[in-house]
């Protein structure tokens, strides 16, 4: 028998990045907000302190804090006509469960879209006529400049370290050149370089790029955030990505929001509860709260005024597919639009060795790095290249767990005595540049469901259909050359190439940098929801995270997911709740 | 309309429900926090796993197999010990002996056809199976081409089998002879390097070959080296040897009981 809860005023689906940002901005408004999170309670004391959390086979390669395929997994073939099989265990991307999401082990990379990238179909176009015809990008329906003070908000909550390269409008030594203009500083100073950045710094200049420091959620110095939560300088102790921080240094919703919404007395999280739809009145306007099961198999009902999805973009989206909510996007028809404008990030990069010298990388940072923007979004002339977007390229020295990194050079075997040689010369003096590309939408890039595989509830599976498109290809051609030529320029031995595979792989890691599938525009016949997050059909219905993506820029995502976030929230307290209603009229 | 239906109907089948009723939340399967019951408690801390539990795997003659492949990838040779040393197959039946073996977080339901090489791991069955198969298989392999079993073998030809798997040319019955080979190259190289707590990398043998300092935690002290090489032994989740040694103990780190 189905239990039926009292009805809330709002109920926020997945507790992770987007859930806490919600969570604390609407209980402010004076709401009752329930979060409903399908994994455990996690804080830092208990679930990952420093003397546990360095264990690099127990929470990467046995994805301690990822979800579990057997719970929700995707099916996945590069193209149509070729049969997809579920992914069983995660390579490329890996969501987080649990509360805090995967912001508890995101690396902490925190960049700004650039101006242009919301503009990516007009501003484009203008420039360099049309696009071809497969190519499904269109303009995000918000500026940059609507978003400025919402990046600043997430910026300082976090406590990002970086130095700013637009303030106002002056171009400030040191930063970022081409960054959209900033109201403000960054929140705190730059994190300290080591000799891997000095190094990629001095080759970048020499050849006339603009290097500055990453934005960085991992503290350069002690931090009070506006809400009074409390982090710790970073020790720099290279189990950061994919890890939880002991040390309080990394900004997480644990380090953040937590200890302070968790004591509003108008707010309850539960765990362990698995949302599995979306209910909906009759007339199919209202969103009328949600199902979910417990981890006895308890069914429960969840009335709510408003239901908030903030499961990550692959879980938003199913949620959406397996709720009825909107018509699934079909690649032959071009109809429907739940699904469409998948998009993913474009990587590749180049491995540098050094013989006299150690690069000792064991000491790093989920978000320590050098960078240049010179050759992403629009920063360069595209005339005649054949593709549009850019990539950032960066040094980062983000670790050197021995599982993950086996750095050898070009040629050498995979095991047996010379590999082992091979690794013990260059473990330590081995360092990387990465091409961090933006990943633009294709009509045959998408997400529907899947018509064998099903979830131990026996529904459907998300069906992913993915491959590197000619844009991709051209991008990563044209700029991983320029990677190259600035890691030869610091003064290693040899580089190795590592160029885009031929064909999007699902094992190797690459990113969890999912978007699209539940896109924002500017009408129901372009996106899923409005320009306020707002689904176009269930009016007190709203989604977050990167799935509102129309398509993905050369940058981490979570600055603009975070930004959107409290976007959208802002429409909600000024605007939705005075009116409840569809807050874009078409 | 239609998603929404198939959504429902399977669900519903799938919970063999039918009936719904308003009663008081009981919240059972479920934990809530909030008003006065939050969800940290002070001086709580869950420990790290154990690993070194008994439960074994292989049979004797897999571990034999198994031993001899893991010494082939990571031979004891002049740049030090190798995978032997490290208890790497100490490790691998521990594992396979536990959720990772039983693919316990893996989703492993069927059907199983013929993948693609984008589509990552695709056997039927959990680790813990595909050694089970992939062992059997290699061993009646090496019994037909050369007369006995992979253990039987000497280095060179060992290494000659394991090439022809890692290239796909071996032909092991049901087990794709590459991605099996894969799979045991990712797990020795797991127990080779890993943290001493799970039952591999004994002694840190991984750790001190390549100067890898382990499960340290503050490097503020050495972030500006400079490029210099920095002196700094290893130390493990378990401590480190010569920490229990000046309290005059046999140190955890020495894999004591680990065989
Ligand atoms: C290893 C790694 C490194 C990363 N590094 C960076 C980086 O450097 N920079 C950057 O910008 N981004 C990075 N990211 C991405 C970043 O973590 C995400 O963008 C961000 O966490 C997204 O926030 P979210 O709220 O959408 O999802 P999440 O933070 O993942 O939260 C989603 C939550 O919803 C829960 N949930 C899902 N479905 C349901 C359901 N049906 N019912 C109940 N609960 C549900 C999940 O369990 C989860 O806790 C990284 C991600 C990973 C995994
Ligand atoms: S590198 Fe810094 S922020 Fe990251 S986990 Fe370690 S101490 Fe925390």
């Amino acid at each position: 028998m189905t239990e039926i809860h009292r009805s809330i005023d709002v109920v926020l689906v997945g507790f992770g990045w987007t859930g806490a940002i919600l969570a604390h901005e609407l209980t402010a408004e004076g709401l009752q907000v329930l979060a409903l999170e399908r994994g455990g309670w996690r804080d830092t004391p208990t679930d990952f302190p420093t003397t546990h959390a360095p264990d690099e086979l127990r929470y990467y390669w046995r994805h301690e804090m990822f979800q579990e395929t057997a719970q929700e997994t995707q099916t996945f073939r590069n193209r149509r006509g070729q049969t997809a099989l579920p992914i069983r265990r995660w390579g490329s991307y890996l969501p987080g469960v649990g509360v805090g999401g995967a912001g508890v082990h995101w690396n902490g990379q925190t960049f700004r879209f650039l101006p242009s990238d919301f503009l990516a179909r007009s501003h484009n176009q203008e420039r360099y006529g049309a696009l071809p015809d497969d190519m499904t990008v269109q303009d995000y329906p918000v500026t940059y400049d609507e978003l400025e003070p919402h990046f600043d908000r997430f910026e300082k909550l976090c406590g990002i370290c970086g130095q700013a390269g637009n303030l106002q409008g002056d171009l400030r030594p040191g930063g970022n050149p081409f960054e959209g203009w900033r109201s403000n500083e960054y929140p705190n100073p730059p994190m300290e370089m080591t000799f891997s950045q000095d190094r990629f710094k001095a080759s970048a200049r020499d050849m006339g790029l603009n290097p500055f420091p990453a934005p960085s959620a991992n503290m350069s110095r002690a931090y009070t955030n506006p809400l009074g939560v409390r982090m710790a300088p970073c020790t720099y102790c290279g189990f950061c990505e994919k890890f939880g921080c002991g040390n309080y240094s990394k900004a997480s919703p644990q380090t953040t929001i937590l200890p302070v919404v968790m004591q509003q007395s108008n707010f309850r999280l539960r765990t362990h509860c698995d949302v599995l739809h979306v209910n909906k009145d009759r007339d199919n306007t209202r969103a009328t709260g949600v199902t979910y099961i417990d981890a006895h198999g308890q069914l429960h009902e969840q009335p709510a005024q408003i239901v908030i999805l903030c499961g990550y973009q692959l879980s938003n989206t199913r949620l959406m597919m397996l709720s009825g909510i909107g018509e699934i996007y079909d690649p032959a028809t071009g109809q429907g639009q739940l699904g469409r404008n998948y998009t993913y990030q474009v990587m590749s990069g180049v491995d540098v060795f050094f013989d006299d010298a150690f690069t000792n990388e064991y000491i790093g940072a989920g978000a320590l790095g050098m960078v240049v923007d010179d050759y992403n979004g629009d920063n360069f002339d595209h005339s005649g290249l054949g593709f549009i977007g850019g990539a950032y390229i960066a040094c980062w020295t983000t670790h050197a767990r021995p599982i993950e990194s086996q750095p050898v050079p070009e040629g050498t075997p995979e095991w047996g005595s010379e590999w082992k040689r091979a690794l013990q010369q260059n473990f330590l003096r081995h360092t990387s540049l990465s091409v961090h590309g933006a990943s633009m939408a294709h009509r045959e890039n998408y997400l529907d469901l899947d018509p064998t595989y099903k979830d131990r509830y026996g529904r459907p599976l998300m069906r992913m259909t993915y491959d590197f498109t000619a844009n991709d290809r051209r991008l990563s051609e044209h700029i991983t050359p320029v990677a190259a030529q600035i890691a030869r320029g610091m003064g290693g031995r040899e580089i190795k190439v590592n160029a885009l595979d031929a064909h999007y792989d699902i094992w190797p890691y690459q990113t969890t940098h999912n978007t699209g599938g539940t896109i924002m525009g500017e009408t129901p016949a372009d996106s899923v929801v409005n320009r306020y997050l707002q689904s176009w059909e269930l009016h007190n219905l709203f989604v977050m995270g990167a799935g509102v993506f129309p398509q993905n820029a050369g940058y981490n995502p979570t600055a603009t997911v975070a930004a959107l976030a409290y976007w959208s929230a802002h429409a909600i307290r000024t605007q939705y709740l005075r009116a409840p209603g569809p807050l874009v009229q078409v | 309309m239609l998603q929404r239906r198939i959504g429902k109907r399977v669900f519903l089948r799938g919970c063999l429900l039918g009936a719904t009723a308003l009663v008081m939340p009981s919240v059972l399967g479920a934990r809530e926090y909030g008003g006065t019951n939050m969800p940290w408690a002070a001086g709580v801390a869950n420990l790290p796993h154990d690993a070194m539990h008994a439960a074994r795997f292989f049979t004797p003659e897999e571990y034999e197999m198994a031993d001899a492949i893991t010494a082939r990838l990571i031979p004891d040779d002049d740049t030090g010990p190798g995978a032997q040393a490290a208890g790497v197959v100490d490790f691998i039946d521990r594992q396979l002996a536990g959720f990772y073996g039983r693919g316990q977080r893996w989703y492993m339901q069927g059907p199983f056809p013929e993948p693609l090489e984008t589509q990552g791991y695709q056997a039927p069955y959990p680790p813990a199976g595909l050694w089970r198969a992939g062992l059997a298989a290699l061993d009646q392999h090496c019994h037909q081409a050369h007369g006995q079993g992979f253990a039987a073998l000497d280095g060179p030809t060992q290494d000659d089998v394991l090439k022809g798997m890692e290239k796909g040319e071996v032909d092991l019955n049901t087990t794709d002879a590459a991605s099996f080979f894969d799979f045991i190259r990712e797990m020795t190289i797991e127990g080779f390097f890993c943290d001493p707590v799970h039952g591999g990398n004994r002694d840190m043998v991984g750790w001190h070959l390549i100067g890898f300092p382990g499960a340290r935690y503050d490097y503020r002290d050495f972030l500006h080296h400079n490029g210099a090489a920095i002196d700094m032994p290893p130390v493990s989740l378990m401590g480190r040897p010569a920490w229990n040694a000046q309290q005059g103990q046999r140190g955890t780190g020495n894999r004591k009981g680990a065989r």
